[in-house]
């Protein structure tokens, strides 16, 4: 099978669009994906979109309407918070099993204010607040507080998350926010679920981000490996049984599976690994991914915050671009975004936050439900 | 409209003559116990290997988190827990009788399940609901 090469990458300054429609935001991600390697719409041969509040709204094809209609297939994917890396994805195995070997993915997502998660009855009675809580910042803080009961991880350290993201973003023009966020201020916010407060959720935005990917033999045609990034590993799992998972949805052994693989597929190890945008939704989700993506030992990601490890300037930064609590997060576009950040450092290219030599970087996102998708990114020659 | 409560979900079984109680399906192949009907182990996909078991009402909490935002009409704060009952079987609902707050909540705390009417929520058609609730076990 062929290599796969990502020649073209970007996404647009994430924020709050209400009068332009789902097709133009990705449109806007797709163009410029374009010319990121200078190439056109006729250039691709088939289109890979994710979003996920417009499932059924074929949002490929009317992105299509926008840009340049020029008949080639087009997939919808949705598949939760890993919708955008499953579109991805999906471009790159075309492009692997020599189906194609130039195509375009593009995640998008509008979103609305306020909390995800699961509201009203069909029938019978609401269970909202009945039976526990459905919403997003309960049931990562309950995924949080599973950790805190094995390694007796503080509410402090868990803050400490969104510090470091918060000033993270502040060096990423394209993050929804540019605001560094003190302990105390994060800690005394308002509290949504403890232990996650308000500056430790997510921020939704709308947003998008497109990507390019070409074969080893089409991107050197065309001159493109300059700037080249090679996938060296396209992981997605889904959850694999575990006791608890019908009431607490596992985020962990999601990771863990697919961490495995992907490492084994790029033959690279944790220690190996640069820089991870991993899937901060929440501050206490990303506490757990440092053990569940293993750049520590289980029972160490407390110790991993506490001595900034993590942060740029650290021994693996995570989240440089701000990350989903800062960045923001529109579910769709979030996987792709992703990989944009660690092709950009892979290039040189992210300017104040650059990674400095970095080489190989890693990619992660989970949707609940469960869906885990994971790339491992390397500069290519 | 039913004259007597009905259950919040279905997996909380209110006879007619006896006590409400909380029912799981057990796979006969490797003992996964879950909540609720089902015909096939989502652990081990044998087929056809459940019966219905009737879950114990004492349990212990192995994760919680205390919401103080939620949709809008629902009463906060209150404890969102994740309940190992002493069969295994792992239950999520609302923990009760404990003060919303970290101090006052330990890992592992015996609780005990207990039922009662579903915070006044009623139906479309007016019927009022039973339902499940955790609190601290009564210390014997
Ligand atoms: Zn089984």
């Amino acid at each position: 099978m062929t290599d796969a090469y990502i020649v073209g990458v970007d996404m647009i300054k994430f924020g709050r669009f209400p009068d332009k429609t789902v097709p133009q935001i990705g449109a806007q991600a797709a163009l410029m994906a374009l010319d990121d390697c200078g190439l056109t719409i006729q250039d691709m041969q088939a289109l890979y979109c994710g979003n996920l509040g417009q499932a059924s709204g074929m949002v490929g094809q009317r992105m299509l309407q926008e840009i340049g209609q020029t008949g080639i297939p087009v997939v919808n994917v949705a598949n939760a918070c890993a919708t955008g890396a499953t579109a991805f994805r999906e471009a790159w195995a075309s492009v692997k099993a020599g189906l194609y070997d130039c195509v375009l993915a593009v995640g998008v997502e509008q979103m609305g204010k306020g909390l995800l998660g699961g509201a009203g009855a069909k029938v019978g009675i609401p269970k909202e607040g009945l039976l526990g809580s459905g919403t997003m910042p309960a049931v990562f803080a309950e995924a949080g507080m599973e950790h805190a009961r094995k390694y007796g991880t503080t509410f402090e350290q868990f803050a400490k998350v969104s510090v470091k993201n918060h000033h993270h973003s502040t060096l990423n023009p394209k993050a929804m926010y540019q605001i560094e966020t003190p302990l105390d201020e994060v800690m005394n916010a308002e509290m949504i679920s403890y232990p996650n407060t308000k500056l430790m959720c997510s921020v939704n935005v709308d947003g998008s981000a497109a990507a390019v990917i070409c074969s080893e033999k089409k991107a050197k045609e065309l001159g493109l490996m300059n700037r080249a990034i090679k996938v060296r590993a396209s992981v997605l799992a889904s959850d694999p049984w575990q006791e608890r998972d019908l009431v607490m949805p596992d985020v962990n052994s999601c990771t863990r599976k697919a961490a495995a693989e992907a490492y084994e597929m790029a033959g690279v190890g944790p220690d190996d690994i640069n820089l991870i945008e991993l899937h901060d939704c929440f501050a206490t989700a990303e506490i757990l991914h440092y053990e569940n993506l293993g750049i520590c030992k289980d029972g160490e990601a407390g110790r991993l915050i506490d001595d900034g490890e993590v942060a740029l300037g650290g021994r693996i930064p995570v989240n440089v671009s701000g990350g989903l609590l800062s960045k923001g997060h529109p579910l769709g576009a979030t996987g792709i975004a992703n990989i944009y950040e660690v092709s950009t450092h892979l290039r040189g290219e992210a300017g104040g936050r650059q990674v400095e030599g970095a080489k190989i970087g890693l990619t992660h996102v989970i949707g609940l439900g469960s869906a885990c998708a994971i790339h491992v990114l390397e500069k290519a020659g | 409209m039913s004259d007597k409560p009905l259950a919040a979900v279905e997996y909380l079984k209110i006879p007619n003559d006896g006590e409400p109680y909380l029912e799981g399906y057990k796979c006969g192949d490797c003992s996964a116990t879950f909540l609720g009907e089902r015909s096939v182990c989502s652990k081990c996909g044998a087929r056809d290997q459940m019966s219905a078991v009737t879950l114990p009402n004492t349990g212990k909490l192995y994760s919680y988190s205390i919401v103080y935002r939620s949709f809008p009409g629902i009463e906060v704060p209150y404890v969102s827990a994740i309940v190992d009952l002493d069969d295994g079987t792992a239950i999520k609902g609302n923990l009760i009788n404990v003060d919303p707050d970290p101090d006052s909540i330990s890992f592992d705390m015996p609780v005990e399940v207990v039922y009662a009417d579903a915070l006044g929520r009623k139906d479309a058609d007016g019927n009022a609901y039973l339902s499940y609730f955790f609190q601290p076990a009564a210390t014997a």
